[in-house]
């Protein structure tokens, strides 16, 4: 007889948190500007005390127009964003048109919610999600960020969000430097200020390790496509913040 | 009762082979061939939503002619056989050869079991490292499938398009050459007392998968990227050497009237992101 639930992978989860199994992505900040948005992501991943990595990339291209950034129990989060990219895809290959950035956030929504048990027990996963918008009117509100919770919500955020366990001193310190319609670069300069105050305050979130050569991922999505900034750029801006942060160590 | 009257199993077959192919040979050509660049792909075809070639994989493209539900059921398939395997296993683990050996399967099955057998002929191609890896496979009606090195012409005429193309054809042509070869190619028939036709960026189709791109490859060409390349050369054009590429992905196509031209055709969100 066959008995398919007792495969490893179908094996209910046993009862009580199961937090501490694997380790944990933490801080995501993202932020819409005048051609679209930047989304950066800190490199540690912790467990419990000690830090299970210092290189994890947490902020990923969706698809040609979107990113995804992941805080939580990092495989559950990272098997995510794949299915997630497979998904959009797939659709687009099978319609021949891609799905609009809405659709595409209330499908990562749904997937979220799937995740309600696990996370229940502690496997807990939250993405950010930011794209530039193609059937926007004006191209210059085409940037849009949305965040979720766990249970499925969807909720469009004004200007900048952030997730993860650095995210209340990374939110704090955009909340007093960001300007709506700022430029790409400044965007992406506010993107690692805000690292760098999660990474002063919680311990979760890495700093720029200059030692390592580790910066922060960063990706832009704008009317030409999604893309990551090379170490070397990340790296030349992550520089200037900590050289600035030497003067004047409150930013 | 009603009597059944006996066929021979040859007769059955010989009928149904009979049937497909005047499906087939009704419709208009495609025609797939390999470049210096890539693989590319050129369909005579005045719809710009309803494509005849379009995107598999990464490095893997579907041409068809014939019946269009049944070789979009097969795209559809593809697709789904193609992004099912990338995800359980590896992007670089989806190969033509494992597609056109499942489009194969589902072909022979359908030609032997069915009463009526699909009216389709299939390409599938993919693009290697360089001119002589790529493959081109031909899957016919009746599921057999063939490794054609180079060209492949399908549908309408082929065989005479066919000539054109082999007589013509070198793997290390430009893209220019190559889109005019094609061109001339699907043009030598049909014409009124057998007179070329000149056929017009709107009567036509173009894609391909572009050799030196990581990642998804597949991109269609229309439009503004389209029209340099159909024009009769020029002293200038030859002499400046560089052959026309299609434009830089990702990249908001040319506004269409088809809610498929917003599709970027391809660019490779994971290039450089996953690990």
């Amino acid at each position: 007889m066959a008995a398919p639930e007792l495969l490893p992978g179908r094996r209910p989860l046993p009862a009580g948190a199961s937090a501490e199994v694997g380790p944990h992505a933490t801080t995501i900040v993202a932020l819409t500007c005048a051609d679209g948005v930047v989304m950066a992501g800190d490199r540690r991943a912790t467990m419990g005390n000690l830090i299970a990595s210092r290189d994890i990339e947490k902020v990923f291209a969706a698809d040609a127009y979107s990113l995804v950034g992941i805080a939580g129990t990092a495989g559950v989060g990272i098997e995510l964003m794949r299915l997630f990219q497979v998904e959009l895809e797939h659709y687009e290959k099978i319609e021949g048109a891609m799905l609009s950035l809405h659709g595409k956030a209330n499908r990562l929504a749904t997937m979220i919610r799937n995740n309600l048990g696990a996370a229940l027990q502690g496997l807990a996963v939250i993405p950010l999600f930011a794209g530039f918008d193609v059937d926007a009117e004006d191209p210059g509100h085409a940037g849009r960020i949305f965040s979720f919770d766990i249970a499925g919500g969807v909720y469009e955020e004004k200007g900048f969000d952030a997730i993860g366990s650095g995210s209340l001193f990374a939110k704090s310190a955009l909340k007093k430097r960001y300007r709506a319609g700022v430029s790409l670069d400044e965007g992406v300069r506010l993107a690692m200020e805000a690292l760098y105050d999660a990474a002063d305050d919680d311990t979760a979130t890495g700093g720029p390790d200059l030692i390592r050569k580790v910066y922060p991922v960063v990706m832009t999505a704008t009317a030409e496509g999604s893309r990551r900034l090379t170490d070397e750029e990340a790296g030349e801006v992550a520089e200037a913040v900590v050289r600035d942060r030497m003067e004047n160590p409150g930013g | 009762m009603a009597m059944q009257f006996y066929a021979s199993p040859e007769q059955i077959m010989r009928d149904r082979s009979e049937y497909a192919r005047k499906g087939i040979a009704r419709g208009r050509s495609v025609v797939v061939l390999t470049y210096e660049g890539g693989v590319l792909f050129v369909a005579e075809n005045v719809s710009t939503a309803l494509h005849k070639v379009s995107e598999l994989y990464d490095r893997i493209g579907f041409a068809a002619v014939g019946r269009f539900n049944e070789l979009e059921n097969l795209r559809a398939a593809g697709v789904r056989m193609a992004d099912l395997r990338g995800y359980s296993y590896d992007r670089r683990d989806v190969t033509a050869r494992s597609l056109a050996n499942a489009y194969a399967q589902t072909l022979g099955a359908i030609f032997t079991e069915q009463s009526k057998p699909f009216e389709v002929e299939i390409c599938v191609a993919e693009v290697g490292s360089r001119p002589e890896r790529d493959e081109l496979y031909r899957l016919t009606y009746d599921g057999s499938l063939q490794d054609e090195p180079g060209t492949i012409a399908m549908g309408g005429q082929a065989d005479a398009i066919s000539q054109v193309l082999k007589a013509r054809h070198r793997p290390d042509m430009s893209l220019r050459d190559a889109v005019q070869l094609a061109v001339q190619s699907l043009g030598s028939v049909g014409g009124e007392g057998g007179q070329p036709r000149k056929l017009e960026a709107s009567q036509l189709e173009v894609a391909v998968l572009d050799r030196r791109r990581p990642g998804r490859t597949f991109r269609r060409i229309t439009g503004a990227a389209l029209a340099p390349l159909l024009a009769p050369e020029d002293g200038a054009g030859k002499k400046g050497g560089a052959p026309v590429e299609p434009a830089e992905g990702p990249k908001i196509a040319e506004p269409g009237p088809s809610p498929a031209d917003k599709s970027p055709g391809g660019v490779d969100p994971v290039a450089d992101g996953e690990g």
